[in-house]
């Protein structure tokens, strides 16, 4: 099948400012696709792209088949778009603002709206300006989810949505998933993104920097593996992959050893560690939070990268 | 007390720097009117006995009384400028005054950026004391702006330090008032609306005081300001009593502050419709709704303008009596009937305001934009043709409603006040004559909104040149070139010239070629959401 977006070699400039650097997404049927970048990497901007709201300076864009700038108003029928940043008309009520925008797509489903109304426990009678940010953010999820639409685009959806509201969300994720619909996830919550997604594509600086499912994503990273043994171990430190090894014999001869090892050369480095005799052994997988630090690592202090690794 | 006003000198800064173009335009705008209404006051009556006669006019016309205010020495120089300043430019003060504490107080605390604030070592009241002091200041720059104004004109120094001070207090007042309906309303645009009736309310009151007697007007702050007369034997103590509502004003705005949480008023606010009506199904019916008060308070006003212009028309000759130089502005065109000049006139400064309610609602459109509004619309099926074509009609719409019923105004209370019936008719034809320029005047603000949409605001500086050009053209000898520049000058001056084709099919293309550049220019460009 076709992918349902496809992006190539995207290009937007404001001023002098390159918020996109020749960025490429490929989001196929059916998946949820996770769009992780920190603030300002561009995620908005291409989005906003994919929308027909910006014109794209250079680069292939492609929605739902169509060319999302020319074909804007018959591509929107087919899409939901629930932003980041809501702001709505402060003298209409949520159950209004919700109304009017099923009816803007077309597709109305009354009970539809209710049981989500009922669900994000929304009051509708609110006039909009009284409407706290997690609130505000509840209207845009309902009148988004309320539609049949194919495909949803989803910008950090749920800043500001409480736990319950956020298991809520990922539930409604997973019953759109169920139906066999799209989903775009723009998102900072690596555990939503983890819940949720079955490819994710990571941005920077205008750029996609990894793309691709997230086992397989997985896979090229390194596992973290201690292990204690009861001979001393020999030959580890000349396996390749294997980094930032420690070994630390205790008086009784027993060893404690510490190392990193990329995920494909997993097997042979806990074969040599077997051969001395394992006494214990934990290897953890590596987290979304590694998978994303490796890629912005160099943003992040040396201090906050090991506060983020001890917390883990 | 004390820690309740922590870093208030800091908030202070903060609106100065934020407000300053805001600040010095509406300064600018209030000293302007002054000088500009002496020079040309001094101009028109060059003579004891032009002034003579203008004060014996006057004293004789209840509706100019209820216009500009009491019959004060009119006969003397500086009486006829505090009357020609009047009631209008103390209002203007006053007006300033609530628009500017609204905006500082509740509309910065709903938009959020006032929490950011709160949160530092700010004290509880120091945002609300720092504005009020701040636009204190510039009610005190404009106070002495105009006295100075007033004495470089060669004015009485005791009459023009009254004149700056009746200025002072009515925005002083107004400024405690506002204070407090900040407090007590439920949004911000209550609490601006509410103190804003009350502005309208003194001026009506006033109004209707001046016009029969004066005792009406002690019930309102701009009759007291007034009171204390100007060049016509000086009177301080109508100020002091303002003075001494003000502080009341602003010590119950203290205490209710006390009582009232972040964010909200002391009234709560109520809970509406659970589900949309019917009607609201399409970005016109959101439109409609969006600007639909708007749109009725516009109509409302140039209807009420041209229906007092209309009821003067016909004791205008005694009005202007012999003054040539009046009737010289009047009546640029000889061979016409003073009546219908005056008519002509009224027509043209009905038409300015007629323009105004379509720059609001461009101005509207672009906040739309820019604040986010727009962005979930166009993310569904709505062509972005449909979205500004929304706006944009209730904005050309809104220009049509009121420039009709401003023409339609005039012929009523024309025609009520013996003009004849006719002139109800003839006089809404005449003022739908100005269509097509004042549709030039929307056009730019559309183009502006399509071309440059930060600009889209600019279509006000071109209605003020336009103003400008109309008003004070001759006044200021401004050449011709730079006359024809304002679509307004090419409207044969109806009823007091024939209405003729080509112009106005000009004008009607060029609206439609603005307009039109308008939508294809937004069809092009990115959304622009800063």
């Amino acid at each position: 099948m076709d992918p349902v977006i496809t992006v190539r070699g995207l290009v937007k400039t404001f001023g002098a400012t390159r918020a996109l650097d020749g960025l490429d997404l490929e989001v196929a049927p059916g998946e949820v696709h996770g769009f992780l970048g920190p603030n300002g990497s561009g995620k908005t901007t291409t989005i906003r792209v994919l929308l027909g709201l910006l014109r794209a300076d250079a680069g292939q864009v492609e929605l739902l088949g169509g060319d999302p700038w020319r074909d804007a108003v018959e591509l929107h029928r087919r899409l939901a778009y629930v932003p980041g940043d809501v702001s709505l008309w402060p003298k209409l009520t949520g159950g209004e603002i919700i109304d009017f925008f099923t009816r803007l797509r077309g597709d109305v489903d009354q009970a539809r709206r209710d049981e989500l109304i009922e669900r994000f426990e929304l009051d509708p009678t609110k006039k909009a300006r009284t409407y706290s940010k997690g609130n505000r953010q509840k209207v845009a999820l309902v009148a988004g989810l309320a539609s049949s639409a194919d495909l949803l685009v989803l910008d950090e959806p749920t800043s500001g949505l409480d736990p319950l509201m956020e298991a809520e969300f990922q539930e409604c994720i997973r019953e759109a998933r169920a139906e066999g619909r799209t989903v775009l996830l723009s998102s900072h919550i690596l555990a939503e993104v983890e819940a949720l997604c079955d490819r994710v594509s990571i941005i920077r600086a205008g750029r996609t920097v990894e793309s691709g499912a997230l086992d397989t994503l997985r896979e090229l990273t390194r596992t973290a593996v201690s292990a204690e043994t009861i001979r001393p171990v020999e030959g580890l430190d000349g396996l390749p992959g294997v980094h930032d090894l420690e070994i630390r014999a205790a008086l009784d001869g027993d060893q404690t050893i510490r190392f990193q090892v990329d995920t494909v050369h997993l097997d042979a480095a806990i074969a040599t560690l077997s051969k001395a005799g394992l006494r214990s052994l934990t290897s953890s997988p590596p987290t979304l939070e590694e998978l994303f630090l490796r890629h912005y690592g160099d943003e992040l202090s040396a201090e906050a990268a090991a506060a983020l690794d001890g917390g883990q | 007390m004390r820690s309740d006003l922590a870093r208030t000198g800091a908030v202070v800064r903060l609106i100065v720097r934020r407000d300053r173009i805001r600040l010095l335009v509406w300064i600018g705008a209030i000293v302007l009117l002054v000088y500009v209404s002496a020079v040309s006051t001094i101009e028109i009556y060059p003579t004891q006995a032009d002034l003579d006669l203008a004060a014996a006019a006057a004293e004789d016309n209840p509706v100019a009384l209820a216009f500009n205010g009491p019959d004060q020495a009119l006969d003397t120089m500086g009486g006829q400028i505090a009357f020609q300043v009047g009631a209008f430019g103390l209002a203007l003060v006053g007006l300033m005054s609530v628009l500017l504490v609204g905006r500082a107080t509740r509309t910065e605390e709903d938009s959020g950026r006032l929490e950011l604030v709160r949160a530092m070592p700010v004290g509880r009241h120091a945002p609300l004391v720092a504005s009020l002091l701040v636009v204190g200041g510039a009610l005190v720059v404009v106070a002495t702006a105009s006295a100075l104004s007033l004495v470089a004109l060669d004015q009485e120094v005791h009459g023009s330090i009254v004149f700056g001070s009746a200025l002072l207090a009515v925005g002083l007042l107004f400024l405690a008032l506002t204070a407090v309906t900040a407090q007590v309303a439920e949004n911000p645009r209550v609490a601006t609306g509410v103190a804003g009736g009350i502005l309208g309310a003194s001026y009506v009151i006033r109004g209707v005081g001046d016009m029969s007697g004066g005792g009406l007007s002690w019930l309102s702050p701009i009759g007291w300001a007034q009171k204390a007369r100007p060049f016509a034997g000086e009177t301080w103590w109508p100020l002091g009593l303002a003075l001494g509502v003000t502080f009341g004003l602003g010590v119950l705005a203290v205490l209710l502050a006390e009582r009232r949480d972040f964010g909200s008023g002391l009234v709560a606010p109520r809970p509406g419709p659970a589900a949309a009506s019917d009607e609201l199904r399409s970005p016109l019916a959101l439109a409609l709704r969006l600007h639909r008060a708007a749109v009725a308070w516009w109509a409302a006003a140039t209807a009420l303008l041209g229906f007092v212009y209309g009821s003067l028309a016909e004791s205008v000759e005694e009005f202007i009596g012999d003054n040539e130089a009046m009737a010289d502005l009047i009546a640029s065109l000889q061979g016409v009937s003073l009546v219908d000049s005056y008519l002509a006139t009224s027509l043209l400064i009905t038409a300015l305001l007629a323009v105004g309610p379509a720059l609001q609602i461009a101005g509207r459109m672009r906040a739309e934009e820019a604040e986010l509004r727009a962005e979930p619309m166009l993310a569904a099926p709505i062509p972005r043709t449909s979205w500004m074509g929304a706006h944009v009609a209730l904005a050309l719409g809104s220009t049509v409603l009121a420039m009709v019923v401003g023409g339609l105004g005039l012929g009523i209370g024309h025609a009520a006040a013996g003009g004849g019936i006719g002139q109800v008719a003839e006089l809404t034809i005449d003022g739908i004559t100005y269509l097509p320029a004042l549709l030039v005047v929307a056009g730019a603000a559309v183009v502006l909104f399509g071309a440059v949409p930060r600009w889209t605001a600019g279509g006000w500086l071109v209605l003020t040149a336009c103003f400008v050009i109309a008003m004070f053209g001759a006044l200021l000898d401004l050449p011709q070139s730079v006359i024809n520049l304002s679509p307004l000058q090419h409207v044969p001056p109806v009823p007091a010239s024939e209405v003729r084709a080509l112009p106005l099919l000009v004008l009607s293309a060029l609206a439609l070629a603005l307009v039109g550049a308008g939508f294809v220019a937004f069809r092009r460009r990115d959304l622009a959401t800063s």
